[in-house]
């Protein structure tokens, strides 16, 4: 599993769309900071930029990976090797190489312009941190659209409803439960919903960090409750963790099956 | 002309008064050891003397015109006892003491200092610890508060008392205070014509400041810090607020100035920044507010309902979450020549006024305000995309709320 890692990071590394996509994130972390001169301030508009970028171009990314290498994929199936381990090689070649474009295109301007003295450097591990976990995620939602459709097509189509449909039609959902429940306790409610949605739970979880808390009012008193304490970090995570075990499980199982 | 006559018959014979006066020194090895004592011995306009020392005493009643002044802050400690210090006579000064341990209690207003029916008093110098009522002024008129310093230890709101209270007082001047953990720093009820300038009232449990039912009272050149509000203004007429500064009252229940049933007041020149929401109005009519900067607030203005003939003009909106948010489509109220750092118009004539109107109501705002539990889709993208449809055509935001002439330039004075 380890050496089709490796290959496929390399040959990820090597590709035109990786440096895109660090030079992106250098860029737009260079622009942010010398438009807004504050740390805190350029983290919030980063969050809103990664919560919507990262979870699109993770799925894209994974969906087009595996399409592409496709007749590679087939190559290696012929020789001696787990399925599991050609797939899971494949897939955290991806997301790993994805994530470092990330974290290192957002670093390296932050790092220059002074993060370790600056007091954001909580809130923007944290920002990184939900920025790797949202890459997992969806590059293992996309591997698995890619493995339950032949068609590339149709493949695509699912991987950008899938993404559409998390990070703009859910928060339509809610919005309408919201408004038509109003008349019940909804905190419970608002909480579950924002647990099943990885990109409304890393938002909340940013957002809660970065003091706009008390803003929400009541409900951000009860979120504040829940995602200030230990307890509720612990939960929150072993929710994204859940949100990257689950598509990759059924991954590896779907890989098992299928008829190449 | 008779009345130039009596004043300057009242003014020589203060004088004459005043060379009669005699000074009477209070320490701990003299022969009067308490002030106590030394206000029975003392006759009209004399003058005592505190020296450097501790006096354990409480319900000094100062009931003649007399000057206390302290020397390098002697204390007085009133040992939890009850109220320390009671004036009851006119012209009464006191200055430079150390007040502390006032007693509290659940059925009286035991104060620090209390001001009871008089008039031309002056308290200055001040400095008071672990009180329950600070200064009470209590139907007092013609007096000034100046330069004191109230530090109280309040965490309840139920037990503590207010730094500075008025209570059916006239024409006081507050100045040059610093007041902090209180219950509230600054209290006027039913007190008109009074001046509070210069003023830092700081993490107290309610309000910085609270007016209840007093007109014509001016407020200028304060600053509130991290109060549970700020400044709160309620059922009260003609209430001036400048240059006053509000920051940081921050938290889920915070204003910066909370207005409650106030009519003509104008408000100009004032700063909001980081508090959760900067100016909440209800019921609140002709108020002007002009050249204000809103800065990094969660609302800028909250505008509950009844407000009618409100205007807006020349203030700032900077980096607010929202700017205003409304909970009925009906508006009276006139936004005019604001800058709004969320502006996204043009300016083709380039004469420093946008060419398209600003929304400053959002749609979300309007959600928020009917079901509070959906603000946790803040920063969503799907509601930024019902914004920008709102705000191409408005169905639910008031229609004729708008800016016509939005600044395009942060607004300087």
């Amino acid at each position: 599993m380890l050496k089709i890692l490796k290959y496929s990071f390399y040959d990820l590394m090597r590709s035109r769309w990786s440096y895109v996509y660090f030079a992106f994130y250098l860029l737009l972390g260079i622009v942010l900071l010398f438009l807004n001169n504050d740390l805190s301030k350029a983290v919030i508009t980063l969050m809103n930029v990664i919560i919507v970028l990262v979870p699109l171009i993770g799925t894209i990314f994974g969906v087009m990976y595996y399409y592409n290498s496709k007749e590679f994929t087939e190559l290696l199936l012929a020789q001696p090797l787990k399925r599991s381990s050609i797939f899971l090689g494949q897939y955290l070649g991806v997301a790993i190489s994805l994530s470092m474009s990330l974290i290192l295109g957002l670093g390296i301007p932050f790092v220059f312009y002074g993060l370790f003295k600056s007091t954001a450097i909580w809130d923007f591990s944290l920002l990184l941190i939900t920025g790797t976990f949202l890459t997992f995620i969806f590059t293992a939602l996309a591997f698995n659209i890619a493995l339950s459709n032949e068609n590339r097509i149709k493949g695509f189509g699912y991987a950008i409803l899938l993404w559409l449909f998390l990070a703009i039609i859910y928060d339509g959902l809610f919005l309408m439960t919201l408004i038509i429940f109003e008349d019940y306790p909804l905190d419970k409610v608002s909480l579950v919903g924002t647990m099943l949605n990885p990109i409304d739970l890393s938002r909340t979880l940013i957002l809660l960090k970065l003091d706009i808390s008390a803003l929400l009012g009541y409900t951000g008193a009860v979120f504040k409750q829940f995602f200030g304490t230990n307890f509720g970090l612990m939960v929150s995570f072993v929710a994204l963790v859940l949100w990257v075990v689950l598509p990759v499980s059924r991954m590896t199982f779907k890989s098992k099956k299928k008829d190449f | 002309m008779n009345r130039l006559l009596i004043s300057i018959l009242i003014a020589f014979m203060a004088i004459i008064n005043s060379m009669h006066a005699k000074t009477i020194t209070v320490c701990n090895s003299c022969e009067v050891t308490s002030i106590k004592k030394a206000i029975a011995l003392a006759s009209d306009y004399d003058t005592i003397k505190v020296k450097k020392g501790t006096y354990k005493e409480y319900n000094i009643l100062v009931d003649k015109p007399l000057t206390i002044i302290g020397e390098n802050y002697p204390v007085i400690d009133g040992e939890l006892k009850g109220e320390i210090i009671t004036i009851t006579s006119d012209n009464v000064t006191v200055d430079g003491l150390f007040i502390i341990n006032v007693g509290t209690s659940y059925t009286e207003d035991y104060a620090a200092i209390r001001v009871q029916k008089c008039k031309n008093f002056l308290i200055q110098n001040v400095v008071l610890e672990k009180l329950f009522f600070g200064i009470y002024l209590e139907k007092a008129r013609d007096g000034k508060v100046f330069h004191n310093k109230i530090i109280g230890d309040a965490i309840e709101e139920y037990n503590s008392g207010n730094g500075i209270q008025l209570w059916y007082s006239k024409n006081i001047l507050i100045e040059h205070n610093y007041v902090e953990r209180v219950r509230d720093g600054i209290y006027l009820e039913f007190s008109d014509d009074c001046t509070i300038k210069n003023n830092v009232s700081a993490n107290n449990l309610r309000y910085g400041l609270h007016f209840m039912f007093s007109n014509n009272d001016i407020y200028r050149d304060n600053t509130f810090e991290s109060n549970g509000a700020g400044v709160a203004v309620m059922f009260s007429k003609k209430i001036k607020m400048y240059n006053n500064i509000f920051k940081e009252n921050w938290g889920t229940a915070s204003y910066g100035m909370l207005l409650k049933e106030i009519n003509d007041a104008e408000i100009i020149g004032n700063t909001f920044e980081e508090n959760t929401i900067g100016i909440n109005i209800e019921g609140s009519n002709r108020i002007v507010y002009k050249n204000n900067n809103f800065i990094n607030n969660g609302w800028a203005i909250k505008v509950r309902g009844a407000c009618y003939t409100n205007s807006f003009l020349s203030n700032n909106f900077l980096y607010n979450s929202f700017d205003i948010s409304y909970n009925s489509n009906i508006n009276d109220n006139v936004f005019d020549k604001n800058y709004w750092s969320n502006y996204t118009g043009y300016d083709l004539d380039k004469n420093g006024i946008g060419d398209v109107p600003y929304r400053p109501v959002k749609l979300f705002s309007y959600i928020v305000n009917r079901t509070p539990e959906t603000i946790i889709l803040l920063r969503s993208l799907f509601i930024d995309i019902i914004d920008f449809s709102e705000k191409v055509s408005p169905v639910f935001t008031p229609d004729n709320l708008l800016d016509n002439n939005p600044k395009m330039k942060k607004i300087e004075w």
